[in-house]
């Protein structure tokens, strides 16, 4: 297998507060192939957007990067100076936004801004990086491109400025884009688009994709792989049908079960009893235990690390055979 | 746009006439204006016919009509005190306000500006910590007080400057300018200070909360993970946005720093209007008090307008908005 175009190993955040240190992200792994999409699912909370902030180098104080590693493409970044991992946001690695509303600078044109990021890292004229700029609109579908990049942010609907933001991300041809939550802000007509774009987007260019959603739904149509957050950890990591299908940790089973389906089977959509614990008051062992259906002692004790099993990878001690000595 | 524009010069219009009123009801309740005019041995005659010479027999409306119609071509009557056109004495005084107050207020915006920015980009360092501290300082002292510290300290003390009065001015058709004499510099700089002290820490302090503000947003966030040099994220796209309510601020002031400039221009002696209008009210000079509110008030109004005009220029959203509703 070919080197990875994103490799996070044993990744740990923290943010230091009043009242001591906070692990927001606690020992994530994960690997994104060339022109493959995945997606990063979970409750608010459960670490998504950190984890990919964290990749983009964005993590502001007080939080910081406390161990494990992430590499592009085989080159160490989660210790780079500012400068240097400046010069790869942007051009490396693009990031789509939540809020395309709030995203844009209100004050500049679009292709002001758009001509702005592509000379910041391609070494082209204005001229040149206007008709590139031209080209971007074109390409992720703002119709009359050549009038609308004069155009003031406030110009556009919600939609098309989100567009603008994607045109932003990939126009310096970025290995990966890191999409946090890009279709949440929008209506649902619209997040089809932008979903289909994105996914086109990927595929002409072979640009790995971390698409962050809480949205299952998008996940299932757009992604290869799919990984699970849940507390600041990845529950289970695998090939989205086989975990849409057939899920193994029991948070992805209750997630899976929440997904409403169009058979019209008037089932009751089950809920996961209880919520998220807060990052001060994670539970001993496994983060999950108190909620979870099919909790035993060693869950309350022990924290489950991943498994394989089959093409699928679950941190649950349920499929874990062999007892350990402390579950006693 | 036009249309915009003119509906906000009606409405100058209108608040212009009401301060009409005010400046006219002066002369009625501030005591009997031939008393002020007359010596105290006048006979009764003499003094109705002084009364009648300036039409102060009239109804008061024909006079609120004959005052307004005046003031609007610049005609505020003689002073009681210098038997001389009111207007030609605050022509003359003037300039010298305006070269304070346009000084002082330049004074303001650069240097609250650039301690503004520092302080938000390197919130936590020593220099930045010192600017809220002095900030403090000129947001609370009185303005008098730091006029005569600062005479203290460079007029008495060291010797460097002097403390009070224009210094050497040169004419240039009606207006006279200290601009173009080293004494008449040197005679700017403390008043000019004194006065810009306050909106340099108003200034300074708007722009720090504004800038800290404008960092958290999205955009700002947007604009990082872009990969834009951290330069053009707090040059180009922080400080612009920052800049639409500094000229709200720095605009509006302009306004008090002209009325203000009253108590500076007495701690310097300074030649300008508000030193007239403190005299003029030691004085009951009442032609000149009604006068000077008319002018402020003008200017302030004229500010309003012009404030509101440039923010359509510089916020693209609201050139819009504007244009849609009307």
């Amino acid at each position: 297998m070919t080197e990875p175009v994103l490799s996070v190993r044993n990744l740990k955040v923290e943010f230091a507060s009043r009242r001591g240190t906070l692990r927001a992200i606690d020992d994530v792994s994960f690997d994104i192939a060339k022109g493959e999409v995945l997606g990063v699912v979970g409750e608010s909370g459960a670490g998504k957007s950190v984890t990919g902030l964290s990749v983009i180098g964005l993590i502001d104080p007080p939080g910081r990067i406390a161990g494990g590693e992430i590499r592009l493409a085989g080159l160490r970044i989660d210790n780079l100076p500012p400068e240097e991992i400046r010069r790869i946001r942007g051009k490396r690695i693009g990031m789509i936004f939540q809020d395309p509303l709030t995203s844009l600078n209100p004050l500049y044109r679009v292709g002001d801004q758009i001509v702005e990021t592509i000379r910041t890292h391609l070494n082209l004229s204005e001229t040149a990086a206007r008709r590139r700029a031209i080209d971007l609109l074109a390409e992720v579908g703002i119709p009359a491109p050549e009038k609308r990049i004069d155009g003031y942010p406030h110009e556009f609907s919600g939609g098309m400025r989100q567009r603008v933001v994607i045109a932003l991300a990939i126009c310096a041809e970025p290995e990966l884009i890191i999409a946090d939550e890009p279709t949440t802000a929008l209506d649902v007509s619209v997040q089809a688009q932008i979903i289909s774009l994105i996914k086109r987007l990927g595929r002409d260019h072979g640009t790995a994709v971390m698409l962050v959603t809480h949205d299952m739904g998008v996940i299932a149509e757009t992604s290869d792989r799919v990984a699970v957050m849940y507390a600041g950890r990845v529950a289970e990591i695998g090939p989205v049908q086989d975990v849409v299908r057939n899920p193994l940790h029991p948070y992805a089973k209750g997630l899976m079960g929440a997904i409403p389906t169009l058979a019209g089977d008037d089932k009751r959509l089950v809920q996961i009893p209880g919520s998220m614990p807060r990052l001060s008051a994670i539970p001993r062992g496994c983060s999950f235990n108190p909620r979870c259906a099919f909790v035993f002692d060693r869950c309350r004790v022990e924290r489950p690390e991943p498994l394989p099993r089959g093409t699928q990878s679950v941190a649950c001690h349920l499929y874990d055979s062999v007892p350990a000595e402390s579950a006693a | 746009m036009l249309a915009f524009t003119l509906r906000r010069a009606l409405q100058a219009i209108g608040v212009m006439f009401a301060v009409g009123i005010i400046a006219f009801s002066m002369f009625r309740f501030a005591g009997d204006p031939v008393n002020q005019i007359v010596s105290i041995d006048t006979s009764a005659a003499e003094r109705e016919a002084v009364r009648k010479s300036l039409g102060l027999d009239d109804p008061v409306p024909v006079q609120f009509v004959r005052y307004f119609g005046d003031a609007a071509q610049f005609k505020f009557g003689v002073s009681y005190q210098f038997r001389q056109p009111v207007s030609t004495l605050l022509m003359e005084r003037m300039p010298a306000t305006l070269e304070l107050a346009i000084c002082a207020t330049i004074f303001a915006m650069v240097f609250g500006i650039l301690m503004g920015v520092y302080s938000a980009l390197k919130r936590d360092t020593a220099l930045a910590k010192l600017f809220q501290a002095v900030s403090l300082i000129g947001i609370s002292l009185p303005t008098f007080l730091i006029g005569i510290l600062l005479i203290y300290l460079f007029a008495v003390t060291l010797g460097w400057l002097p403390s009070f009065g224009r210094g050497e001015v040169v004419k240039l058709g009606w207006w006279t300018t200290g601009l173009l004499t080293l004494s008449g510099l040197k005679a700017l700089i403390m008043p000019s200070i004194t006065l810009g002290l306050f909106q340099m820490t108003l200034i300074m302090r708007l722009v720090r909360a504004e800038m800290l503000e404008v960092l958290r947003t999205d955009y700002i966030r947007f604009a990082r993970a872009r990969g834009l040099t951290t330069r053009a994220i707090h040059f180009g796209h922080a400080l612009k946005n920052t800049l639409i309510p500094v000229i709200t601020v720095a605009g509006l002031q302009f306004g008090s720093v002209i009325a203000f400039s009253i108590i500076t221009e007495t701690v310097f002696q300074w030649p300008g209007m508000g030193l007239l209008f403190v005299q003029a009210v030691q004085n009951v000079d009442i032609p000149i008090m009604a006068a000077y509110l008319l002018m402020v008030s003008l200017i302030f109004v004229t500010i309003n307008l012009v404030v509101d005009i440039l923010y359509t220029v510089v916020d693209p959203r609201l050139r819009s908005t504007v244009g849609r509703a009307t």
